[in-house]
């Protein structure tokens, strides 16, 4: 069940600096959706609020407006645990635990109650085949997740997020630190999960964002200690060959020249 | 310098011990039950249990309070307190003995009289104060364990619903295992060769206890306590129970060479 | 689920009221000694510090336990420095990685462990008995010396080391010769860390007791000479507490903690400015 992903008005605060000015958007189901822009601009900002893990990387963080995931508004009296079940998030860098293949992915449903061994055997098996690696570690389930390469170890970050169902998939950056051929896998693997998922990501290659995405949010900051703003978001085609606004257009051209 | 430092020790203390050894023989040296060296007996086999039965006592009050100290300077602690906190423990280490001896005699020992029972000196009242006293010890070190173990996987814990204890307990504290032990042992370590506070309020009695507020003798207070009269064979003794101190934190710090390099190569 | 939220709270609960209740027992030993402590300083005045105990119970001032302690103090750390010092220039810049290096560290690692009372026993052994030093400061301050090396040499490597690349890369480039370098460069710049190290080690020279109590002995006396035997304030309270006075145990509680406290405080505070200069 993938679901909408609404932002109404928000704006986000890291204690006094305004990180987020007026954000306006709505995030389609069973698309994939990237977020680009400069360094600085905000974007796993927003990524960070559709799981409410702003909190967790700052102290004192503030948000006025309102997040909604399926109609619910998220940052009000929601109850934060199922909320991140809800969403799973893939990090720039592949972070498994240092914990054995099959445990990494049954930790989660574990402590979300699933007890019965043949019940997680099956989950395990489900989400790595769903991560195209089951076929890779069929025979390694009880080695460490650490023994993996870069890109199977980022894999398993996005089969351990698929292992509770959730319904929004929150990835930065997901491949920046993998090899061309491990991110060419990742990206196959994006395209396949879009018709389950509502998938949101971040990245720094326009090739990438016009490769897998439906649709673009470009954002921009005006310089260090101005908020981020989101300046165009729409069709992925339309945004990378007729932007609406100049200054996409100007980040575009820059990055691809 | 450290090593002909380390030498000299090693040497001169077993030079003037192991006579002793040879005299009395390892064995009813080390499991002999009775202490009593102007008399002629020899058994530290009571003094290596009051020092077993102490440290474990402090492992069990400092250690565990250390280590859940230590989880929660990293891990749930504002900023705005940690700060504090830390100094506050950086303090307690540097604390002389003496004065940790003093308040046991003055506070700690009144108190397990009326509270507890027994003369107040003995096995609880020791333990407790070398509980505090190793407690910034593994504090330190239990918090650069667990803090050095990347935010990446308490991020990916929490984000899949995950709540923080379960986060913490079966995520951050395996990952930092090693350092915990590490913690640990050097708490052990630093029990078992403390001397004037334990020789303070554990009340000097070489005997096999039977409750816990029992006095007992410990192996570096019955050093400390007898080394100003003792003379002949019992002078020798006293070295040879320093040649049992001695072995021991090698073999402790042995242990922990052998754990990091466990744990090194696991990586 | 509610268990598992449950759960997390009662334990986050446990966590706080540990770590609370430990720096409140902590803050209430420190605390107690200084307020039972100071209030009975002042009341006796300033003759506390400058005259010697008197009678047997050994009540009044401490001015010759306060001589023994300072005496021993820089005595130990002045024969530590340069050895320490020159133990840790040689690891940070010239050692490798062999088996000789290995040994030191190992031995160093033993030194800090070895039971303080051990170190007395040695200190009788060999600097009292063996050199003929007699109970003495000397004899106190070499074995404390022995004691204090490690954590000399530990913090002294770790600044050396802490002194960024560039420095050294920039003097060389200049035509400086390594040791020119090493003195000239990183020295100076190592030099807070080095302090830091230099202070603690005499926070725990100053509070050290079990291995001075059997070299320096424990003559209430104003040494005159290295070579005179002499009472530290550890020693003094060892004595008083054990002998029930408790009012004289305060005053000489509060002086010890004092003392070990403001060379720790020193040297932290020294230590996170150190430490913000080179990340
Ligand atoms: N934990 C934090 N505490 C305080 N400020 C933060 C924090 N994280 C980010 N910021 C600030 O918020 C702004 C947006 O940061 P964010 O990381 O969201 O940008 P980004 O677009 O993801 O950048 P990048 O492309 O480098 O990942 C920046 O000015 C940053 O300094
Ligand atoms: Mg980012």
């Amino acid at each position: 069940m993938a679901s909408e992903v609404k932002f109404e008005k928000v704006d986000f605060y890291y204690g006094a600096f305004k990180a987020i000015d007026s954000l306006q958007l709505t995030i389609l189901a069973r698309k994939v959706s990237a977020f680009i822009g400069p360094s600085g601009c905000g974007k796993s900002t927003v990524l960070r609020m559709v799981n409410r893990t702003n909190e967790l990387v700052a102290e004192r963080t503030r948000l006025e407006g309102r997040v909604l995931i399926a109609d619910e508004n998220i940052y009000d009296g929601v109850d934060l645990f199922s909320l991140r079940k809800k969403v799973g998030m893939v990090f720039q860098r592949p972070n498994p635990f240092p914990k054995t293949v099959y445990e990494n992915i049954a930790w989660a449903p574990r402590i979300h109650g699933v007890k019965r061994t043949d019940e997680l055997d099956e989950i395990v098996e489900k989400s790595l085949k769903r991560a195209a690696l089951w076929d890779q570690v069929k025979n390694k389930l009880k080695s460490s997740a650490l023994s993996l390469s870069g890109g199977q170890q980022q894999r398993l970050c996005i089969a351990r997020s698929i292992a509770v169902n959730p319904e929004v998939l929150l990835m930065d950056e997901p491949t920046s630190a993998l090899d061309p051929r491990a991110t060419a896998r990742i990206e196959d693997l994006v395209e396949e999960l879009k018709a389950d998922y509502t998938i949101v990501i971040v990245t720094h290659s326009m090739q990438q964002a016009a490769r897998i995405s439906d649709s673009t949010a470009f954002f921009l900051s005006e310089g260090a200690g101005r908020p981020g703003r989101l300046i165009e978001f729409g069709e992925t085609e339309r945004v990378f060959t007729n932007p609406s606004s100049r200054l996409t257009e100007k980040y575009i051209t820059g990055r691809f020249g | 310098m450290a090593v002909v430092g380390i030498i000299l020790i090693f040497t001169f203390v077993i030079s003037a011990g192991l006579p002793l050894f040879f005299k009395v023989g390892p064995y009813r040296f080390l499991f002999g039950m009775e202490w009593r060296p102007t008399g002629g007996q020899f058994g530290i086999l009571p003094l290596i249990l009051g020092t077993l039965l102490v440290v474990a006592g402090a492992l069990v009050v400092g250690g565990s309070a250390g280590v859940v100290t230590a989880i929660f300077l990293s891990e749930l602690c504002p900023q705005v307190l940690k700060r504090t906190f830390k100094v506050v423990v950086e303090l307690l280490a540097g604390i002389p003995s003496v004065v940790y001896g003093f308040f046991g005699i003055i506070v700690l020992i009144p108190f397990i009289r009326s509270q507890v029972g027994g003369s107040g000196y003995g096995i609880l009242s020791a333990s407790i104060i070398l509980g505090i006293m190793i407690l910034p010890t593994v504090t330190a070190i239990a918090e650069d364990a667990v803090s050095s173990v990347p935010i990446d996987y308490k991020l990916a814990g929490l984000s899949l619903g995950a709540t923080d204890w379960q986060t913490i307990r079966q995520v951050i504290l395996p990952a930092a295992t090693g350092g915990i032990a590490t913690a640990l042992v050097l708490g052990i370590g630093r029990a078992i060769g403390e001397t004037m506070a334990v020789l303070m309020v554990i009340g000097n009695a070489p005997q096999i206890p039977d409750s816990l507020v029992k006095p007992v003798s410990a192996l570096t207070s019955t050093i400390a306590l007898d080394m100003a009269y003792a003379s002949g064979d019992h002078r020798t003794a006293l070295f040879a129970i320093a040649i049992v101190l001695l072995l021991i934190i090698t073999l402790l710090l042995i242990s922990i060479r052998l754990l990091h390099a466990r744990l090194g190569s696991a990586e | 689920m509610t268990r598992a939220r449950v759960f997390d709270l009662s334990a986050k609960a446990v966590a706080w009221a540990v770590a609370i209740s430990t720096m409140v027992f902590l803050i209430l030993i420190i605390g107690y000694v200084v307020i039972r402590g100071v209030p009975s300083i002042a009341s006796v005045g300033l003759e506390f510090f400058t005259t010697a105990p008197r009678g047997i119970k050994m009540q009044g001032g401490v001015y010759p336990m306060i001589v023994s302690s300072i005496y021993l103090t820089v005595l130990s750390l002045v024969i530590a420095f340069p050895i320490g010092l020159g133990a840790a220039i040689y690891l940070a810049e010239y050692a490798g990685r062999g088996r000789f290096v290995e040994l030191i560290r190992f031995s160093a690692d033993l030194l800090s462990g070895v039971p303080s009372i051990v170190f007395g026993l040695f200190g009788l052994a060999f600097f009292v008995y063996f050199l003929k030093m007699g109970y003495s400061v000397l004899a106190g301050a070499l074995t404390v010396f022995l004691m204090v090396l490690p954590t000399l040499v530990r913090t002294s490597e770790q600044a050396i080391k802490a002194v960024p690349r560039s420095y050294r890369e920039a003097s060389l480039a200049l035509g400086a010769s390594k040791w020119q370098t090493i003195r000239r460069v990183v020295l100076p710049s190592a030099a807070p860390g080095i302090l830091t190290g230099v202070i603690l080690a005499m926070g725990r020279a100053f509070g050290e007791t079990a291995a001075v109590l059997f070299t320096a002995g424990s003559v209430p006396q104003t040494p005159a000479s290295p070579l005179d035997g002499g009472r530290t304030l550890t020693v003094h309270l060892f004595y008083l507490a054990t002998q029930g006075q408790i009012e004289d145990s305060f005053r000489v509680a509060a002086v010890l903690l004092f003392v070990v406290l403001g060379f720790n405080l020193t040297a932290g505070w020294m230590m996170a400015r150190f430490r913000r200069r080179f990340g």
